[in-house]
């Protein structure tokens, strides 16, 4: 099947779920209102290092910010794309109507992990770039090397969705699989600050290796800082490249256990 | 009369117990969610290792293990439960038993928080073998006072939530209330960093809001940090009774409404 009837499907799956979102409008005026004070709370929670002579890990305040925005758009493209599916997957899983996906002639990890959007995570998106265009104003970096950011970041957003949808395959022996994507929400929070202010040993090391921050906000604002080394950028790369590899090959893995079990 | 009424508790609280020790899985994956206090921790005891705040490194780490403890047990998901009942209808079924539901509710809370226990005991345990700078065992008194003023956080936290539970009558995404107040919640009660390190403006701001009696000074009480208990007290008992009579009424007005529509 080409690209091109791909994105057609994309379109009007999209469509249809964003006039079904947008009958609760009270809904999309409340999580505005949440998302505006996450992002006013997480910039004073973010000046309160900076009190007297303090820093985080040696970044200054407007470095840090970088990070922070990278972590808050991040988290709003999660909300937007990836957890309003996450639902529908557990649903299917229980009740057995995975059976209709698995026989659509369409590929069935692109058919979960894209039937829904939401735009309740939207404004926090718009916080998110709000926070890297004012800090990079005031850091007066470049515009060609807040594009090449975009590389990283790309990386970051496949890196985080295959984790995403890893967990999500777990649903076929364990439907509570809600609960675990919980712990990864509560342990990615980390990824708000630079890596460099968490004290090392165990501290990075769960989060460079076991939860990955480190790559999915850290690199991104060094690469636009123009502070990265190579090796770090492509262990990025590769990370995205494996994880995203390994998403699939564990869905195929988890599909031969699914016994269409019907409630 | 007063032993019936605490034979049908007793009761009441075995079966809470029995049911969330069959849900134990998820409760301790709900601990392990709410590892925010932890990863602050880190974040916080490394930018003061320079003393650039009024607290020293290790009272920071005392300060999040204590915001970690505290959590844990003032920690309500009563409108998510709630909700969930209104929306499928299955109040119906409690509404026919000669038991206020908020029994049944309160009950499970409370159960709930003894099955966390050996986790957070645990992890707890673990933060001390990383800084075991930081042990330290609270005076006697300030203990028992620490465990009163808890209490009441609970009940006054418990009563709020489920009062604002009451506008599933209303609306079919009532916890989207609750999501509003966490934001709240999460910068002004000291979560995210000791009250101390607010700028005096915003600090005296907090002390007008309910929100640094659940965690920033039954924190204070276990650090043995001079507290405003009787205040402390007499606020969390002043919302919690000013949430029960609220809830009272918008509970009469709600079962009016109700229409026992189910999917």
């Amino acid at each position: 099947m080409s690209v091109a009837r791909y994105l057609r499907v994309l379109r009007i799956f999209w469509r249809t779920s964003l006039s079904s979102e947008l009958e609760y409008r009270l809904n999309f005026l409340l999580a505005t209102l949440s998302s505006l004070g996450h992002a006013a709370g997480n910039y004073f929670g973010l000046s309160l290092f900076y009190t007297g002579t303090g820093s985080l890990g040696g970044w200054p305040f407007h470095q840090a910010l970088l990070v922070m925005g990278i972590f808050t758009t991040l988290s709003g493209l999660s909300r937007v794309l990836l957890t309003p599916n996450l639902a529908r997957i557990v649903e299917h899983t229980r009740t057995g109507t995975l059976d209709f996906v698995l026989l659509k002639p369409i590929d069935s990890q692109f058919w979960l992990s894209t039937r829904r959007i939401s735009p309740w995570g939207a404004p926090d998106v718009l916080f998110g770039l709000s926070m890297i265009g004012y800090a990079a104003l005031r850091l007066e970096l470049p515009l060609s090397q807040l594009a090449w950011a975009a590389l990283p970041l790309a990386g970051s957003c496949v890196i985080q969705y295959s984790l995403w949808f890893m967990l999500a395959s777990i649903s076929i022996w364990y439907v509570k699989v809600h609960n675990v994507t919980e712990v990864l929400n509560g342990l990615l929070a980390a990824g708000r600050y630079p890596i460099d202010a968490l004290p090392p040993g165990v501290y990075r090391f769960i989060f460079t290796f076991v939860v990955p921050v480190a790559l999915l906000t850290t690199i991104p604002a060094q690469v636009a800082l123009n502070q990265v080394r190579v090796s770090s950028l492509v262990l990025a790369g590769v990370f995205a490249l494996g994880a995203f590899v390994g998403s699939r090959a564990f869905w195929k893995f988890a599909l031969r256990s699914y016994t269409s079990a019907s409630s | 009369m007063l032993r019936r009424a605490w034979r049908k508790a007793l009761a009441l609280c075995q079966l809470s117990l029995a049911n969330m020790l069959e849900y134990r899985a998820e409760i301790y994956l709900w601990v392990l969610a709410s590892a925010l206090p932890l990863i602050l921790l880190g974040v916080w005891s490394r930018a003061a290792e320079g003393g650039a705040f009024p607290l020293t490194r290790v009272d920071f780490i005392r300060y999040f293990i204590s915001v970690f403890l505290v959590r844990q047990f003032s920690f309500i998901w009563v409108i998510w439960e709630f909700e969930e009942l209104v929306v499928s209808g299955n109040l119906s079924q409690m509404l026919l038993q000669p038991l206020n539901p908020i029994w049944r509710f309160l009950s499970s809370h409370l159960m709930e928080r003894v099955v966390r226990l050996p986790l957070v005991a645990g992890v707890v345990a673990l933060c001390f073998a990383l800084y075991p700078e930081a042990l330290w065992l609270p005076r006697a008194g300030d203990l028992l006072r620490a465990v009163g003023l808890l209490g009441l956080a609970f009940i006054a936290r418990f009563f709020l939530q489920y009062m604002m539970s009451m506008l599933s009558f209303w609306s079919e995404r009532a916890a989207a209330i609750e999501e509003l107040w966490f934001v709240v919640h999460l910068f002004l009660s000291g979560l995210i960093a000791p009250l101390d390190v607010y700028p005096e403006s915003v600090r005296r701001v907090t002390e007008l809001t309910p929100f640094p009696y659940l965690i920033y000074h039954p924190v204070n009480l276990l650090l043995g940090r001079p507290v405003p208990f009787t205040r402390a007290a007499l606020v969390l008992a002043g919302w919690g009774l000013g949430a029960l009579v609220l809830q009272r009424l918008l509970w009469k007005r709600g079962l009016e409404r109700y229409s026992a529509m189910g999917v």
